[in-house]
């Protein structure tokens, strides 16, 4: 399946690429290996937010294909 | 009511006027107008600011600043309001925020527009970069409480 991925702000820095494109197998694929595949890096951090399809879910959320994962820092507009 | 994410000053008085005229249905039904308007001030987290670039998430920032607002008309019975946030580069003293409410009592115009400021802080996608005055940049990781602490 193809997946969407979305990093902003310091993420976006911290990760080097604003975007990625995913094509897995994994029928069982979560939010927290989606990061995995992306960035290389084993574990997120409890305060990194995520967002499936623009709503936030947590790191245990199942995606399908066509999906757009998205990976931020917390919220600080206002 | 009108959701905005703009990259263009916000000029709050000439929009709030803008909006009453093109909406005859607030006059004479509503008691209270709430305007909140959140500006650029020249320090952060003991540190002097000169300037500020603001990102969002095009798409699920609106999305949430709708759902924000519909929560807001529901719980409040409000009767009309306006969320204008700005992103891209903001100089100090720019308007970055314009939440204006109409209701027919002014606590509910109170509650309502509180609520939406709180709620929008804690939820919309939306980030802060900062220059300080060496020029040098940093991210916020968190914004200040919305309550006076005692």
């Amino acid at each position: 399946m193809s997946i969407q991925v979305k990093f902003f702000a310091s993420m976006r820095e911290k990760v080097g690429m604003p975007d990625a494109e995913l094509d897995v197998a994994d029928s069982e694929m979560t939010a927290l290996k989606v990061w995995q595949a992306t960035t290389g890096q084993d574990t997120l951090d409890t305060n990194i937010l995520i967002a499936v399809n623009m709503e936030y879910v947590d790191k245990d959320h199942l995606v399908s294909s066509g999906d757009e994962v998205a990976f931020f820092p917390p919220v600080t507009g206002g | 009511m009108l959701i905005e994410v703009t990259n263009k000053a916000i000029d709050a008085w000439t929009i709030i006027k803008e909006y009453e005229s093109s909406h005859d249905e607030l006059a004479g039904v509503h008691g209270a107008n709430v305007v909140f308007l959140g500006r650029m001030r020249d320090f952060n987290d003991s540190a002097a600011i000169s300037e500020m670039e603001l990102e969002h998430y095009p798409g699920m920032t609106e999305k949430y600043l709708e759902s924000i607002a519909d929560q807001a008309k529901q719980q409040w019975g409000i009767l009309d309001l306006m969320i204008v946030h700005r992103v891209g580069q903001i100089n100090l003293a720019d308007t970055i925020v314009l939440v204006a409410v109409w209701a027919a009592h002014r606590a509910h115009a109170y509650e309502a527009n509180q609520f939406i400021m709180e709620a929008l802080k804690s939820k919309a996608p939306f980030w802060k970069k900062e220059t300080l005055a060496d020029g040098s940049t940093r991210w916020v990781e968190k914004n200040t409480p919305g309550k006076v602490q005692s």
